[in-house]
């Protein structure tokens, strides 16, 4: 046969792998550029092809008092439950990859126990305590719950990344004259950063979208973003929830872009290759 | 200049000694291989020097000074990893200069000793690069570049160039024995590689499940190995198991019957001849043997003969003096040692053949 037929099929697989792929990027993205039509509509009605384009519920969205208050308590809220998660969680990871301590895989499991069940059941408890401690439809409250979400990413990610670090790097720091403390925060902690801030990344969206518990714990009071979502949805006109979610990812978009940044190829595996 | 002494060091790993009982003196300007088979414990006394395990009991002196209990950070050594010895996230020159801010050095002080000392290890130019745009072997020399920076008092090597490949192994090995030569620094070694010991050390302690079996000159380990794992490990022996048997003339070892006139070894006991390949001398009148093999070693090659009783023995002949395979031959001892137990006797010289009387070493079935 002539190498056209080669060829030819070799187009035609060509296009069966580009038509596959096409279908997968409408499959992934296409309720996403629905939601970003939706978020610029005025309206969308049948049988007009395209919406009418405006911004008139953004500014309905953000002039409503009680969307602002969700949005200045989400981006209170999620960051400090990051924040004191990560305070409290990597010198644990650090423990946990270091140190040789009984009951340390059992400790390292429990971890998992918040994720394992279902999580209203979790929350009920947890109010009934918050009940007694004066914690019910409090900030503090509201921080706590997060956290719950968080424990899981900032302890598992954080130990897998001090434990891939070489004690030797550590070793040759403090043959080099650096105490422990130095040792840390100037060799381990910026070659474990990739890995934390991973961890940080998935430990603020888990925080940020958190809405069972926070509905539990923050009503009426102490709302987020996520919580007013189910209102939203429930009484508000469709393209009011198409606003909302466009607001409600762009936390998670915005850090993604800064995580590139460390994230390059090659960053992590540098120094690990002799 | 400093000197290192180790005193009855000890350090067990749940029931298993790592080191038992290790006393060992470096000497000031000294290059001191510690060799053994892994598992020795050779690592963990360099770990042990460096401040990174605790002994269990003994002391650590430099200059006559306890270090025992100090933390690595405050101990004037500094240790060059088998790997993962760069910071990653480090340039050459942070690398290097760590040690240097650490000790609150002016700026310029730094630059200046950061450019000497990778000047020193020959990559001048490497101060702005990162460690993974760096080759394993530029890795290593910057690792001991960041080492000598600190001007410690002892500097300590474990198995530095065992990840590089062979050729280049051969040639970090001469520059650092080059370098240490130059700054005169006192210099400890690990290695499991004996060729690599010989030919850098000064002196080699040689180790074994945790004790000390030999230190000594590269030399007279090779010519005097005071223990079978030593004779051994260090360079090729031929290894024939005998017996002691005095109305046959001493040792009877395969067809040999050897003198055992210095040691008062009780009839029967069993003893162990060590001949090195170089002492095996090919002599038509010698013990009967057949040619197994001949493998060509470049400028010489190593014959494996099969000598009845005593197994299948290696020794060297040179290129026009080839035998063949197959081919029988008569081989003598020209010198030879006896192991038995903890003790030890050498057996002959190493001058000529004519110079030595026959009788001593006259195979069995000559005399006859």
């Amino acid at each position: 046969m002539s190498p056209t037929w080669y060829w030819s099929v070799g187009a035609l697989r060509r296009a069966v792998g580009v038509g596959a792929f096409l279908a997968l990027a409408a499959f992934i993205l296409g309720p996403l550029l629905t939601l970003l039509l939706w978020a610029c509509a005025g309206s969308w009605l049948f049988p007009s092809l395209l919406p009418e384009f405006s911004f008139k519920w953004w500014a309905y969205v953000l002039a409503n008092a009680d969307v602002t208050k969700a949005i200045r308590m989400s981006f209170a809220s999620a960051p400090l439950a990051t924040a004191l998660s990560a305070l409290i969680c990597v010198p644990a990871a650090y423990a946990f990859a270091r140190l040789r301590f009984p009951g340390r895989r059992a400790l390292l499991l429990s971890f998992l126990s918040a994720n394992a069940f279902p999580k209203i059941g979790l929350y009920v408890s947890i109010a009934t305590l918050f009940y007694r401690l004066n914690l019910m439809d409090t900030f503090a409250g509201v921080v706590l719950i997060q956290m719950v979400n968080t424990l899981l990413f900032m302890i598992w990610i954080p130990t897998g990344t001090f434990r891939g670090i070489n004690t030797n790097l550590e070793e040759a720091a403090r043959d080099a004259g650096a105490g422990p403390l130095r040792t840390f925060f100037q060799i381990t902690l910026p070659i474990a950063l990739p890995g934390l801030i991973v961890a940080v990344l998935f430990a603020f969206l888990a925080a940020f979208d958190e809405a069972q518990g926070t509905l539990i714990v923050g009503t009426p009071n102490h709302i987020t973003m996520p919580v007013m979502m189910y209102t939203l949805v429930l009484s508000y006109p469709q393209p009011v929830g198409a606003v909302f979610s466009v607001l409600l990812s762009l936390p998670s978009i915005a850090f993604l872009l800064l995580a590139q940044r460390y994230l390059r190829a090659g960053y992590l595996a540098a120094g690990y290759s002799l | 200049m400093s000197s290192l002494s180790l005193r009855r060091l000890e350090k067990r790993f749940g029931a298993h000694a790592a080191v038992h009982d290790l006393s060992l003196d470096v000497r000031d300007g000294e290059f001191m291989c510690l060799l053994g088979p892994s598992g020795c414990g050779k690592t963990t006394t360099l770990r042990m020097i460096g401040g990174f395990e605790a002994p269990d009991a003994g002391d650590i002196e430099i200059d006559g000074r306890s270090v025992t209990a100090l933390p690595p950070e405050r101990r004037p050594t500094a240790m060059v990893f088998q790997r993962y010895n760069l910071w990653p996230h480090m340039s050459v020159a942070g690398n290097v200069a760590f040690g240097l801010r650490v000790r609150r050095l002016p700026r310029a002080e730094i630059d200046a000793k950061v450019r000497e000392v990778l000047a020193l290890v020959g990559l001048p130019d490497a101060p702005g690069k990162y460690p993974h745009q760096l080759s394993g072997g530029q890795q290593q020399r910057i690792a001991v570049a960041r080492a000598l920076v600190l001007e410690p008092k002892i500097l300590l090597l474990d198995e530095p160039f065992s990840n590089l490949d062979a050729r280049l192994r051969v040639r970090m090995r001469e520059e650092v024995k080059q370098l240490q030569r130059a700054i005169g620094i006192t210099t400890v070694f690990v290695t499991h590689d004996q060729e690599e010991a010989l030919t850098i050390a000064d002196r080699i302690a040689v180790m074994r499940d945790g004790v000390l079996e030999q230190v000594d000159t590269p030399e007279r380990l090779y010519a005097h190995p005071r223990t079978l794992f030593v004779a051994d490990f260090i360079g090729t022996m031929n290894l024939i198991p005998g017996r002691v048997d005095r109305q046959a003339g001493g040792l009877a070892a395969g067809p040999w019957r050897l003198p055992l006139s210095a040691v008062a070894w009780p009839d029967g006991a069993e003893a162990t001849l060590a001949v090195r390949p170089e002492d095996l001398v090919i002599d038509p009148a010698g013990t009967p043997g057949d040619v197994r093999r001949v493998i060509n070693l470049g400028h010489y090659l190593q014959v494996l003969v099969d000598v009845p009783g005593a197994g299948t023995l290696r020794l060297f002949a040179g290129k026009d003096a080839a035998p063949a395979e197959g081919a029988a031959l008569g081989i003598r001892i020209a010198r030879a040692l006896i192991f038995k137990d903890t003790e030890s006797v050498e057996v002959g010289t190493m001058r000529p053949a004519a110079d030595r009387p026959a009788s001593a070493y006259s195979p069995a079935a000559d005399r006859s």
